[in-house]
Parts: structure tokens; C-alpha cells; sequence
């Protein structure tokens, strides 16, 4: 049971801290909740495809498939993100003058929240077909498949009050800090993602690797652990990175940076 | 006279080395068969300065996922399903991987300078 529900808290932990952070980084932006709440619908349904192609079309994610399209997933989101920030850089102004003088919330169109929906969407599909395959093979496993399935629950609800507690306390920032906190928290989840689509796409053989496990911080922070974890969905760390992905997360800071500080760059 | 050669070259030399390293002719493929819990064989050797494929070929009603820290790898292998990925070419080491699904399962990819490339 115990061994299901670290599974699952694992999946479910990496999309749940991205949902918390992209709900609290669009605070004060009308419908956000309904957007992100489509987004885990779409995520679920797109999940359970990936899962059923999985098993039962095995061809189909049995080569360079999988890993393209998990590459494909990151990469969207990682533009998402980018989109994200750089609308924020120009409105983050607007919203927190908004936000203080009447303490209620902006209308500001649904550019951003397009944006939050995709990402959400992008997350929780990613790690959500990892879970359905997963809790499919408990559900058709039989023997020990009710303690697995308490597990499980266990596993999820423990995941998602991670992302709840993450939420609550970005909340907490004073607002002249909030877009500032927000907007940096998503330039390194941003880079961190794209760090994972280079390591799908390198073993896609897309890409070179440039150098397996170019060093390992391992004895000084395991990835496996609970802080490991952590820094690794909020930051990006990678505890024995390949070079591909060393490049891949240093361009999209760059990138991300640039387009959010060239003011020519902002009407976008 | 051409526009700009060394910015043109230097794109080239970008392409051409990106193909050389997804030349799809040079790999060799090794097989480890997921079976009864176990990897097999657990322990693998590569040569070190290709790259090579590995097929995983799962034979237990289980999901794994093969997840590699030091390789940067992870990758889903349905129950009775089999995927291929890539890997390398790599400094000459040891590097550990595991199922994501189940940490007691696990082996090492072995990079040697003096292993068979092809």
C-alpha cells in the first residue's frame, strides 16, 4: 500500500505544484478557477488516451513516439509558460494596482487564461497517463488490488494537499513581492521543463546528449528524495544532468529573460 | 561573393553534426527483457563512445517505467509491450537505473572505451 501511494504522490506532485503555481502567478485575473478546472478535465481525458494507446496500440509509443511526444507536451508548456510571463511583464502593474485598491478581481481577458489552461492541461497529462496506466494494472491485478487502491487514494490526496499548501503560501507574499515571486518561480519551472524535453528528446535520438551525467550531486541532494523532488519540479534540478539538457535550460532562461525585459517585445 | 560564409558554414557544420549524431545506421540494439521482477540481464555492457539502442521488453502484467537519473532517461514500458530509446555515446562508468514504479528493481548500464561499437 505504501509502495502505491509514493507512486502516485510522484506523479501526481509535479503537475499539482505546477497547477499551484500558475493558479496563484494569474491571481486576481477573472474565470482563472473554471479555466484550470478545464484543463484538469482535458488533461484526464488526454491522460487516459495516452494510456489506452499505450497499451493497446503498443507500436505506436513503443519507439521514439513516447519520448516525442512527452517532448512535445514539455515544449508546449515550456511556450505556455513563456507566453505567461511575458504577458505578465507587462500587466503585472495593472493587476497589482487593481488588486490593492479594491481587493477584487480584474477583468483582463483571456489571453493568459488560455494559457493557464493548456498548462494545466499539459501537466497534468504528462504525469497523469504515468498514473492511469499505473492504477489500471492495479484495478485488473486482483489479488491485494483493494489495498493498492487505498494506496493510491492515500497517494493522490497527498499530492494534491502539497500543491494546495504550495498555493497557500505563495498567497502569503505581500503583493508589492507577488508578481515579481510568481513570475520567477515560472522562468525556472519554465527552464526545467524544457531541461526534460531535451532529455526526452535525446533519447529519441533527436538530439545529442552532449555528455550522460556530466556531474552528480546525488550525495549532496538526491533526486529520489522529498527535497530532491521539490527543487526538481520547482527549479529544474537535475542531479546528474546531461549536457543537452545543461543547454536546453540555460537558453530558455536567456530566452524567457530577454523577451520579458525588451519592452519592444511586450504588446505581445 | 556570398552572403555572410561563416555564419552559413557554421550552420552547416550545426546540421551536419546534429545528423551524424542521429545517424540511424550506426546503432547497435541489446535487448533487457523485464521479467518475474527482475531486469535481465541487470547488469549491461555499451561501448562508450557510440551511440546504442536499448529495447526493454517487458514479460510481466505490470507497467514499469525504466527511469535513469545519471542517463537522464524515463521510459514507460507497458505490461506485456516492449520501447526502444537511445543512449550515448557516454563517459566510460557505471550508470544505475531503475523502475519508477518499483525502486526494488534495478541495474547498471556499463560504458566501456573497449566494448564492441558495432
Amino acid at each position: 500500500m505504501l509502495a502505491t501511494a509514493i507512486i502516485l504522490f510522484r506523479e501526481v506532485l509535479e503537475a499539482a505544484l505546477i497547477i499551484a503555481i500558475v493558479l496563484s502567478a494569474t491571481r486576481g485575473v477573472v474565470g482563472r478557477t473554471r479555466w484550470v478546472l478545464i484543463g484538469v478535465g482535458a488533461g484526464l481525458s488526454g491522460a487516459a488516451g495516452v494510456a489506452a494507446l499505450a497499451t493497446t496500440a503498443a507500436s505506436l509509443l513503443s519507439g521514439e513516439g513516447q519520448a516525442l511526444l512527452n517532448a512535445g507536451i514539455l515544449l508546449t508548456a515550456v511556450g505556455m509558460l513563456t507566453w505567461h510571463n511575458v504577458w505578465m511583464s507587462a500587466h503585472a502593474r495593472e493587476l497589482k494596482a487593481e488588486l490593492n485598491a479594491v481587493g477584487a478581481d480584474v477583468q483582463s481577458g483571456t489571453k493568459p487564461l488560455m494559457a493557464l489552461t493548456l498548462i494545466t492541461a499539459m501537466a497534468v497529462m504528462r504525469e497523469g497517463s504515468e498514473a492511469v496506466l499505473f492504477l489500471w494494472a492495479i484495478a485488473t491485478g486482483g489479488a491485494g488490488s483493494s489495498a493498492m487502491g487505498l494506496g493510491a487514494l492515500v497517494g493522490v490526496g497527498a499530492g494534491v494537499l502539497a500543491g494546495v499548501l504550495l498555493y497557500r503560501g505563495l498567497l502569503r507574499i505581500p503583493l508589492r513581492h507577488f508578481f515579481t515571486v510568481t513570475s520567477w518561480l515560472i522562468l525556472f519551472l519554465a527552464a526545467g521543463l524544457s531541461a526534460q524535453a531535451a532529455g526526452f528528446l535525446n533519447q529519441a535520438g533527436v538530439v545529442p546528449a552532449l555528455g550522460h551525467g556530466l556531474w552528480n550531486t546525488s550525495d549532496w541532494l538526491d533526486q529520489n528524495s522529498l527535497p530532491g523532488q521539490l527543487l526538481h519540479v520547482l527549479l529544474g534540478y537535475v542531479a546528474s544532468p546531461s549536457g543537452i539538457q545543461i543547454l536546453f535550460y540555460l537558453a530558455t532562461l536567456f530566452i524567457i529573460l530577454l523577451l520579458m525585459y525588451r519592452p519592444r517585445w511586450r504588446s505581445m | 561573393m556570398m552572403p555572410k560564409p561563416t555564419k552559413r558554414s557554421a550552420v552547416l557544420l550545426i546540421l551536419a553534426s546534429l545528423m551524424a549524431g542521429t545517424a540511424a545506421w550506426a546503432d547497435t540494439t541489446t535487448t533487457i527483457t523485464l521479467h518475474d521482477g527482475k531486469f535481465d540481464p541487470a547488469e549491461l555492457t555499451l561501448p562508450a563512445k557510440v551511440r546504442s539502442r536499448i529495447v526493454v521488453r517487458n514479460q510481466d502484467s505490470l507497467p514499469a517505467e525504466f527511469e535513469s537519473y545519471s542517463l537522464s532517461r524515463e521510459v514507460l514500458v507497458p505490461p506485456h509491450g516492449e520501447v526502444s530509446f537511445f543512449v550515448g555515446p557516454a563517459e566510460p562508468g557505471r550508470y544505475e537505473y531503475f523502475n519508477d514504479f518499483n525502486h526494488d528493481m534495478k541495474g547498471v548500464v556499463i560504458f566501456d572505451t573497449r566494448a564492441e561499437g558495432h
